[in-house]
């Protein structure tokens, strides 16, 4: 332990720099190695030519204009989007009531159920997947869209109770206690302290409760309906088919659903507290 | 319970509290209420009555369950037996949304979302009082606690003091039946805490509300109240106004924990008007009735009835400065009176402060000490 200290004293400066430099190296290797696919998407999505491949031939947007004419992908789009938002509605509903229950009460059983709920996101997907599609078949139900929004509901619970979880912890008690004090109801104090307290947590849930949903590509393999598609099991398939540019065009669009829905809630919630904080009259008294 | 039922009870010996005979019902009413976490049991065969408009201190080390009987007023801890009134209504199954009592939190509590206005209207608002009404009574409730114009502000925006003076404002606004205070004043600094202890006390007489106070600290429970209820490990130890508490504790952990009483060990000798203590001297007692010679008391002497100098009362007692520390009116000494006993005096300042190892004369009447017998209770 000493030695080591004194071995550290001594090279500290040079290894320092050393070390600096190795991290930054590292963490730009890290970066090109996450980032390049994505860049390389995008640009070539802009690509005239036929082939998927650098150089590029000129700029072009003939392969967004070709996907806004494929009523297969257009469709594809839309039913992931409704999932997506019905998926998001719900579990931020379920997972902020699970949440609170959570945190705020005893009942036998809690330590069981706090598990369960977090369950499904330590599970592979694929074995999340065909265990659902095993249990459907064990009960002879067939594979419907209420199926496949159920599982991407299982998919997503998890990750919003995490979050609101978290946020909720750091609520204290005595806002409510105050709240039930001055006559409030449970469900009054709820919804007029608890929650608006909650609400980055909820916006946050939400919002990667979309994204999970709507970029979910092996569950819902498993679980889609025959013949509906979603985008990420619609790309899926044509790629067997061929390479085309179009796909680029279409996860450069994916890119920026996922990317870009996120960034804007953050926004808007951002903006929302700024709003708050300078005191904005809200007398709401009825 | 119909009313007049509830009327004719004779008043129980138990709750002597601060029911004077004239009041008809109490404002808050506790018949022998047990409160258990589990197999711990935080309160026990507490019982007590309240009379209207005053102010009671439930006064303790924490841990004593003075937060807890706070809370069970407030319905936010469940009692395991016995009954809580409030107004004369029983509220055992009352929740807590429809008890009508103002409750101040150590931590403010107020709503980091809502602005002043929307803080202190929340009560109103729930109680279906008409806009133009809340806001003239909002008004109000901020000119009383002396910050009126503050209704837009935020409560990050306010300092820890007046956030106190918002949640009391909140508090009181709506009138409730009872004013619960948390150690509303153990979150602020020194000088706020000050401040605040006059301000709460002036409003608390302003309105006539019924006010419980939790504090563990004497000087507040002694300035403010008009009864203390001094209550260790769960269970009273005393009731009673802040001068009988102080100057007759009925024990020795309420001698001990008002103001540090000297306590001094001795037996009784000519059936008890006079003690031999245990470093040899003989002191005078005044003792309410006779008792046996021989059997071991405790004679308990508040430092501030302890005079220096040589015009001392009727016991005499000589020693030598441990300590002295000035306090500028007075000094406080620490006195080795022999037999490794230490007392204190606080005596105020003739001539000059004596200094440490200079010998000192102390004197006290027998009617400024009182006696514990052997279980710390007193001889009455």
């Amino acid at each position: 332990m000493a030695d080591g200290v004194g071995w550290m004293k001594v090279g500290r400066k040079q290894e320092g720099r050393w070390a600096w430099r190795l991290t930054g190296f590292v963490t730009l290797c890290v970066y090109i190695f996450m980032f390049a696919p994505i860049v390389a998407t995008v640009i070539l999505s802009f690509n005239a030519s036929m082939f998927g491949g650098f150089p590029m031939t000129g700029f072009s947007l003939q392969w967004y204009a070709k996907l806004m004419a494929n009523e297969q992908v257009l469709t594809a789009f839309r039913t992931s989007l409704w999932i997506a938002l019905v998926t998001s509605a719900v579990t931020t509903a379920v997972g902020v009531v699970t949440a609170f229950a959570l945190v705020r009460f005893e009942f036998p059983g809690k330590q069981a159920l706090s598990t369960l709920v977090i369950l499904p996101a330590l599970v592979p997907e694929t074995i999340l997947g065909v265990g659902l599609l095993v249990l459907i078949k064990a009960i002879d139900q067939p594979r419907t869209m209420l199926l496949l929004v159920l599982g991407h509901i299982l998919l997503a619970v998890p990750y919003v109770v995490l979050i609101t979880q978290a946020r909720m912890v750091g609520i204290r008690r005595v806002y409510e206690e105050a709240a039930l004090s001055l006559g409030a109801s449970r469900f009054s104090s709820f919804r007029e302290i608890t929650l608006p307290l909650l609400i980055p947590a909820v916006v946050g849930g939400a919002l990667l409760a979309f994204t999970i949903s709507f970029d979910n590509t092996s569950a819902s393999l498993f679980w889609r309906p025959a013949g509906v598609e979603t985008m990420p099991t619609q790309i899926l398939s044509m790629l067997k088919i061929s390479i085309s540019p179009e796909i680029n065009a279409l996860g450069t669009v994916m890119i920026l659903v996922t990317v870009g829905i996120p960034l804007l809630g953050g926004l808007i919630l951002q903006s929302l507290t700024r709003l708050k904080r300078r005191g904005q009259p809200t007398e709401e008294a009825r | 319970m119909p009313d007049s039922q509830e009327l004719s009870q004779p008043p129980r010996p138990a709750t002597a509290g601060a029911l004077s005979p004239g009041e008809e019902k109490p404002a808050v009413e506790f018949r022998d209420i047990d409160i258990a976490y589990g197999k711990f049991v935080a309160v026990r065969d507490f019982s007590l009555s309240i009379a209207k408009g005053s102010f009671v201190t439930l006064l303790g080390p924490s841990g004593c369950g003075k937060t807890t009987i706070l809370r069970s007023i407030a319905g936010l801890v469940d009692i395991s037996d016995g009954q809580i009134m409030i107004g004369g209504r029983r509220v055992d199954d009352v929740p807590i949304y429809k008890r009508n009592i103002g409750l101040v939190f150590q931590s403010y509590a107020l709503f980091p979302h809502k602005n002043v206005f929307d803080n202190v209207a929340f009560g109103l608002k729930y109680r279906n009082v008409p806009k133009p009404e809340i806001v003239r009574r909002v008004g109000q409730a901020l000119e009383m606690v002396r910050l009126p114009g503050s209704e837009k502000k935020l409560p990050s925006q306010l300092s820890g003091g007046q956030q106190q003076r918002i949640a009391l404002a909140r508090a009181i606004v709506f009138e409730p039946q009872v004013l619960l205070l948390d150690e509303p004043l153990s979150a602020l600094d020194a000088n706020m805490r000050e401040e605040m202890r006059v301000e709460i006390k002036k409003i608390q007489k302003e309105t006539g509300i019924t006010a419980i106070f939790v504090t563990h600290d004497q000087e507040e429970a002694l300035s403010m109240s008009d009864r203390i209820v001094v209550m260790n490990a769960g269970a009273v130890e005393q009731i009673g106004t802040p001068q009988e508490v102080y100057d007759t504790p009925a024990t020795a952990f309420v001698a001990n924990f008002l103001g540090k009483a000297n306590m001094l060990a001795g037996t009784v000798s000519r059936s008890g008007q006079a003690v031999v203590l245990a470093t040899g001297q003989t002191i005078n007692v005044a003792c309410p009735r006779p008792l046996a010679d021989g059997s071991k008391v405790t004679v308990v002497v508040r430092p501030q009835k302890l005079s220096v100098g040589a015009a001392a009362g009727a016991n005499r007692l000589s020693g030598r400065v441990v300590s002295a520390s000035y306090l500028g009116g007075s000094a406080i000494y620490e006195i080795d009176i022999g037999g490794q006993t230490n007392i204190r005096a606080n005596a105020p300042i003739s001539g000059r402060v004596l200094r440490e190892g200079e010998a000192i004369d102390l004197g006290f009447d027998p009617e400024g000490c009182v006696l514990l017998d052997e279980d710390g209770q007193r001889i009455s």
